[in-house]
This record gives structure tokens, sequence and C-alpha cells, in this order.
């Protein structure tokens, strides 16, 4: 069976001439004439990245990918940022990627290196970050004799990428890479891997940047089935408690703005998931807020109590449907998404609808104002005076904390008040998350930046740190705890000597707060290994204002609610260097409201042991 | 639970057959069999897989393939519109007082028998499932002593070929 596809065989199989298979290279720059000229696959690497239009690698070296980064010090278009640990390459990639859409780019070295990128790839792929990761491998005739350095990174990867290469001849490269470009941006985006061995890199060729991809058996749908659009119309146009679930795939699409113009028209309520915070303004009227375990009552209720949910590139994950077989049981469900394995996977959909959520938007306005106009408008009243009623009765919101120290929902909802509304908020995992989420203003997309789907601590400073690079004049605040900050905060050092002056306010409530609340609600406030020792009448270990100023930034502490606006007014005047806030906080403030996990959403706590009583109105 | 066969077009690239077995792995999918072959396009390889599975998780593992890169194709192949075999090697104990009882059975299958010794005789069978478990039914009495299966290989029945219109599909798109 010599022709069947091993998993190990690093030869790629012989391409003859003219081949039947190939799909046009639509994402890739304007065609020049076809440059070929002698390069190592090195150059040939580098030169390859400029021809995508790459402006900056996240990386940091080592022996099997050393021979890419001598051409690379050649670069004028490149800009390669040395992180200071390969997870914060990773991250600081999807950062990038995230606030500007474009392709996020981070580079490596093999073995440990590579390792030390998996959780990154997992993040982006389970968030849908384009991101293409480059990784050195041992030399081809090396692979798979456990050489120094080596570790099988492909096969490592599989489960948490769109896609992977590993390339072993260097003719080979510049195809791969724009093929990884293409991958990596189109359809869902999402992270993809070329690997790429030392010998290949050495070895001599000739660059030639190719005209067309051969992804055969890659064709992402993006026009949507007009017939499915149609009974997503009629069902819109026809519902009595309609509700747009909108997910991070608007925010992926691009879509924004047509999701305002549908929202207009359907005079439906609107919730936005953790991926789409900013999809629609927060100070749209329509808006409910985030649904889900620490979403709003009106979320949450509008979802459970709704005859129609149309879903906009969500994917209905066990944090916004609560126990599935209880979740929105009286609702019809059309679901729109770019993936066709998203639909029906968790809660069947009445109506499928595979396409680019623009196309789709688009469409469903049309065909929207189609039916207002043969049907006229639907009479939502009655809907929306029981949205509004759960609306006044339970808005978020915080009780004063009873240990004299900040509340920090307070420190949270003042930096987004003192903040100008385009800063960039990028969060780490937890409780500063979720108050991140709700006590912010969102008014515009991708101005919130989290890790969502892997819930990876840590993954804060990095990515602001590539949110800024990619963005440098807007502001770009971290809101991270103590516990995720110690995980990467090295990056710090990156940030200072590369000129990335992001903000970091530092939740600081001395624990692993969301997994003390927990202990607290279920571990009957047994606090086994959540104390951290950083807060208030601790040893401090460490003193982060110390830390921020070991690495070279600004560090201020906060402790009282009378200096937040002025410590938050002097970060901001800040612009050349980093600054790292820590606004000591209580350790007993909890997030609320809360589903518990695999409960029903009827069930949700508007704060502990209080549950609305939905049936008054019905 | 119920038995599907899938027919998976492939590109002939190396980790192909890693990303698709470890596809059903992840998604906690029981492979019952699985065969790997070229096909009359030098760029293809097939894939068949036999899986234990209901329809509803059926189609999510059906949709999951799709999104590798890889796959070109995928067809569930239905055992009455299709040829389904497998192909079995049986080492079967037969000295002078039983082997014409078993060259019998050979007969009566409309098998092979391949290699024979003083004591035993390799005997080759090919067929659907039904046939190869009741050869190995009837054999058993005789004292089986090692036995060697392929995956199952299935093709649809009549004239269009799965292959060809997979190319179709690609030049169309391109």
């Amino acid at each position: 069976m010599a022709k069947g596809p091993h998993p190990a065989p690093p030869r790629v199989a012989s391409r003859s001439g003219e081949h039947p298979m190939t799909a046009p290279l639509s994402a890739a720059p304007a065609l020049s004439p076809q440059i070929s000229e002698p390069a190592t696959g090195a150059q040939s690497l580098v030169r390859s990245l400029e021809s995508e239009g790459v402006e900056v690698i996240f990386g940091l070296p080592g022996g099997a990918i050393l021979p890419a980064y001598d051409p690379l010090f050649d670069s004028t278009k490149l800009r390669h940022i040395l992180v200071r640990h390969e997870q914060g390459a990773g991250h600081a990639a999807s950062g990038y990627a995230h606030a500007t859409g474009r392709v996020g780019v981070c580079m490596v070295t093999s073995g440990p290196g590579a390792t030390n990128l998996v959780t990154p790839l997992a993040d982006a792929n389970m968030d849908s970050i384009p991101m293409v990761a480059i990784t050195g491998q041992v030399a081809a005739a090396m692979i798979g004799t456990d050489a120094f350095q080596e570790a099988d990174i492909v096969g490592t990867t599989m489960p948490v990428t769109k896609h992977s290469f590993l390339v072993t001849d260097a003719a080979d490269i510049p195809r791969r890479i724009a093929e990884a470009f293409h991958i990596a941006a189109t359809g869902r985006p999402g992270p993809v891997l070329v690997d790429i061995a030392k010998s290949a890199l050495q070895t001599q060729t000739t660059f030639s940047w190719p005209n067309e991809l051969d992804l055969p058996g890659y064709h992402p749908t993006l026009k949507p089935h007009a017939k499915q659009v149609r009974e997503a119309a009629r069902l819109l146009a026809t519902s009595r408690r309609p509700v747009l679930y909108v997910g991070g795939g608007v925010i992926r699409a691009g879509a924004s703005e047509l999701l305002r113009a549908l929202t207009d028209l359907s005079g439906a309520p609107v919730t936005t998931t953790l991926m789409a915070r900013g999809a629609l303004p927060d100070s749209h009227p329509q808006h409910l807020g985030m649904p889900g375990m620490h979403g709003t009552v009106a979320a949450v209720a509008a979802l459970q109590k709704a005859d129609l949910i149309v879903a906009l590139g969500a994917r209905f994950d066990d944090r916004v449907t609560g126990k599935l077989s209880s979740f929105a049981p009286h609702a019809t469900i059309v679901h729109a998404d770019i993936d066709p394995a998203e639909i029906s996977k968790n809660r069947h959909a009445d109506v499928p609808i595979v396409g680019d959520l623009k196309d789709v938007l688009a469409d469903l306005t049309t065909e929207l104002a189609r039916e207002h106009q043969q049907h006229g408008l639907p009479d939502l009243e009655a809907w929306w005076r029981q949205l509004d009623e759960w609306r006044t009765t339970y808005p978020l919101g915080w009780t004063p904390t009873d240990d004299g120290l900040l509340a920090p929902q307070y420190v949270i909802s003042r930096l987004g008040e003192v903040a100008p509304s385009d800063t960039i908020y990028v969060s780490g995992v937890g409780q500063h998350q979720m108050w991140a989420s709700q006590f912010i203003k969102y008014e515009h997309p991708n101005t919130w930046i989290n890790s969502g789907g892997l819930g990876t601590m840590g993954f804060a400073v990095p990515a602001a740190m590539g949110a800024k690079v990619g963005m440098p004049d807007r502001t770009v605040w971290a809101i991270d705890g103590d516990g995720c900050f110690q995980m990467t905060n090295q990056e710090l050092a990156t940030c200072a000597l590369e000129g990335i002056p992001i903000k970091v306010a530092l939740i600081n409530n001395s624990s692993l707060g969301m997994v003390r609340q927990w202990q607290t609600l279920f571990y009957d406030s047994r606090y086994s290994h959540t104390d951290l020792h950083t807060g208030h009448q601790t040893r401090r270990i460490p003193d982060f204002v110390a830390l921020a100023e070991a690495y070279g930034c600004v560090g201020m502490r906060c402790e009282s609610a009378a200096d937040v606006d002025a410590t938050i007014e002097r970060a901001m005047e800040i612009d050349d260097q980093p600054v790292v806030v820590d606004f000591t906080v209580s350790r007993d403030a909890m997030v609320w409201p809360m589903v518990a996990a695999g409960v029903p959403n009827d069930d949700i706590q508007y704060a502990r042991g209080i549950t609305p009583a939905w049936d008054r109105d019905e | 639970m119920s038995r599907h066969t899938l027919s998976v077009l492939v590109e002939n690239k190396p980790g192909v057959l890693t990303r698709v077995a470890a596809l059903f792995a992840r998604r906690a999918f029981n492979i019952h069999s699985l065969a790997v072959g070229p096909t009359e396009h030098e760029s293809i390889s097939r894939i068949t897989v036999v899986v234990d599975v209901d329809d509803l998780p059926l189609e999510q593992v059906t949709k999951q393939l799709n999104k590798l890169v890889n796959v070109l194709k995928i067809v569930e192949l239905e055992p009455g519109s299709s040829v389904q075999r497998e192909l079995l090697l049986v080492k079967v104990r037969a000295d002078d007082a039983t082997r014409t009882a078993v060259l019998q059975v050979v007969e009566l299958f409309r098998a092979h028998v391949v290699d024979v010794s003083p004591d035993a005789v390799t005997i080759e069978a090919i067929g659907g499932p039904e046939k190869i478990s009741a050869l190995l039914s009837v054999l058993e009495p005789y004292g089986v002593r090692e036995i060697v299966q392929s995956g199952m290989v299935a093709i649809a029945r009549g004239g269009r070929s799965m292959t060809d219109r997979a190319l179709e599909r690609v030049a169309r798109t391109a």
C-alpha cells in the first residue's frame, strides 16, 4: 500500500504539471508577475511571509528555526517581536488577530518551543482566531529518531488546529505558507501550524510565489441558501417572542453593521455572548446583555421564554445553555453559522443556514423587509413589556464589600467610564473576566478580547501586547487577575523593551477568585489551595508594583474607592511605558447572576439564594 | 446503535489517515473496521470506515470529517445498494483425518486453500460480513489456529463513479 496516506513519511507526493484540482488564490494580494529567484529555504520563508503581507511576527528563536532568523534580520517589511516565552508569542498573535482582523503570526523553534505553543493554538482554535504558527523542526533525516529538541508537533496539535503542515522540501515552503494563510483566514477562521524541517530551511531552492492553491478538499460555504433565509425571515416576522442570539462569529465576520440593521428592522431583543460583546453597542435599546452562566437575568430569561431564537455565529455552548435539555424549551431555532458542523451539534436547528454572516445578515434583512411589507410589522409589545420588566427588576449590580476593601466591580466599571470608548479591553479568565464583560459598556466590535472557549488563564498580558502592536493608536487595557497575571507577566519585559505601552489593571483579590467563589458556594467555604498571598495584609509575594518596576514598567497601587478615578487617569497619561496598576480588592466579591454548572437556566440566581419568580406574568 | 459504512475520499498525503482516525477517537466514535488504499487517481486515496453509531452523531461525525482539509468527499454506502467485501485468511487445523471435511467447507463457501502443511491448511475467503462469520463458525470445530481479516471495502452498485463526481465538483468550484 505504498500510495496510502501513512502518518509518517516526510516526503510530499510529487505534483505533476497541470492538476485538475486547484483553487484560485483568493486570499493573496494582487498578483505580480511571477517572481522566481534563487534562495535558501529560510530566505524563501521570509519572502513568503512578506508576500503574504505580514507586518509583525511574535517569536523566539532556537536551534531548529535558527536558519530562518538570519534572513529575518535583514527584512525591512517584517517586524519581529522577541517574546520571553513561546506561549506569549501565541497569545500575542491571537490578540493581534482579534484586534485587527488580520492573521496573527508566531514563530518558534522545535521541541519545547513548539509544545509551548499548544495552549495558544488550542485557545485560538476554540475562539476561531486566524493564526499561523511556524515551528522549526529537526532536520528531515533526523525526524523519528528522538533527536535533540524533537517533538511531533503536527501530531500533537492535530486536534487543536484547523490544519497543519509538515514541510521537509524547501521548494514547498511558499506554497504551504500561502495555503496556511488562506485556511487560517477563510471560512471559520482558526490556527494553522506550519512545521518546517531545519534541513528544508538550509537547502538552496527557488522562491516563487504560487498563483493558485492546491486545496481540493477545502471549500467553505459562503453563500447562504435563499430558501432557508426566507424561512428564517418568515419566522422572524411572525413570532411573538423572538430573540437574536449573537455569537463571536458576527465579530469574526465583520458583520456588526449588518447586525445593527437587522436588529433595528426586526425590533427583536438581542443578546451578545462573551465572544460577541461589542457586536452590537451596549447602548442599543434592544440589547439585553450577555446570556449564560453569568449573563443578565433579562438575557437568560429572554432565551428561556423565547418562541424563536435566531442564533448568529453562536454555538450553543454549555456556558450559554446551562442544562441543554431544559434550554429554551419553547423556541424554534434558526441557526446561521459558517461552520456546518456547528449546526445541530448541541441543539437541533429547525432552520439551518450555512454561510458567511455578512451574506446571511444582508439577505435576512432584505427578506425580512419584504415580509414586513406583505404582512405588516409583528406585534412585540407584550414581549417588550415582559423584557423591560426583567431589565428593571434585575439590573446588573453588586453589593458593597463589608471588609472595607475595594469592590472589584466598582474598579472595572470606573475603568470603563474613564477610558475612551474605543479602548480595547483584554482580559484573563475568571471573575475579573466576567465583571469586565458585565460592567464595561462595549460600543464597538473588536474592543473586547478574551479567552472564551478554552478559558486560558494568562491570556491577558500577551494578548494585550499583540492588540497594542496591531492597534498602536488605541488605548489597550488588560484587565487581569492576580492568578492569571502570574502565569504570563514576563511579557511585560517585551512590552517595555519593544515600546508597547499596554496598561494592566490588576484586579488583585489575593486568590484564585472564581475557584474560590465555587468553593464558597459548592464546597462549604473550604478554601483548598486558592490563596495567593498577593493582596491586602499579606506578604505580597510578589509585590506587583515592585515587579512592574523591575520589568521597566510604571507600577501603581490603588486601595481605596476615592483613589480609583485619579489612578486610572494617571495611568492614562502615561503613553511611553507600560503601566501596571495593582487594584487591591475584596476577595469576597462574587460574580452574579449565576447559573450553576449543569443546572437549568430557569434556576438562575440573581444573587445568592435569589431566583426570579418567572410565572408572575404568565 | 446501528452500523454504517462510510466511503471517504481523501488526498493521498502523509498524515491523512491519522487525521481521520483521530477525529473518530476525539469525538468518541467506535471504529469497527477501517481500510485504506489507492484509487484510480494517483492523488486520491479511499478510506472505507465502518462505525457503530446512531444517526444523529453520524451526521455530526460526517460534518466534522468534511471539515478536514484533506477530505474530498464522504458517501454513506447502504448494504442494499452497494457491494461490501472483506478478506479473511484463516489457518485451520487439518490432518489426514479431517482434511477432506475442511476442504468440503472450503468448496461450499467458494473459498480457496492458499497453503497446506501436514497439520493445517490456510484458507482465503472473500465476502460480506455474514459469509465470513458463517465460514468461521463452521470451521471452528476443526480448530482455528490463526485469523487475519482486512477491513471492509465497499463500492456502490451501478455505473456511476464516486471518484469522478468528486473530481467534477472540485473542478466546478475551482
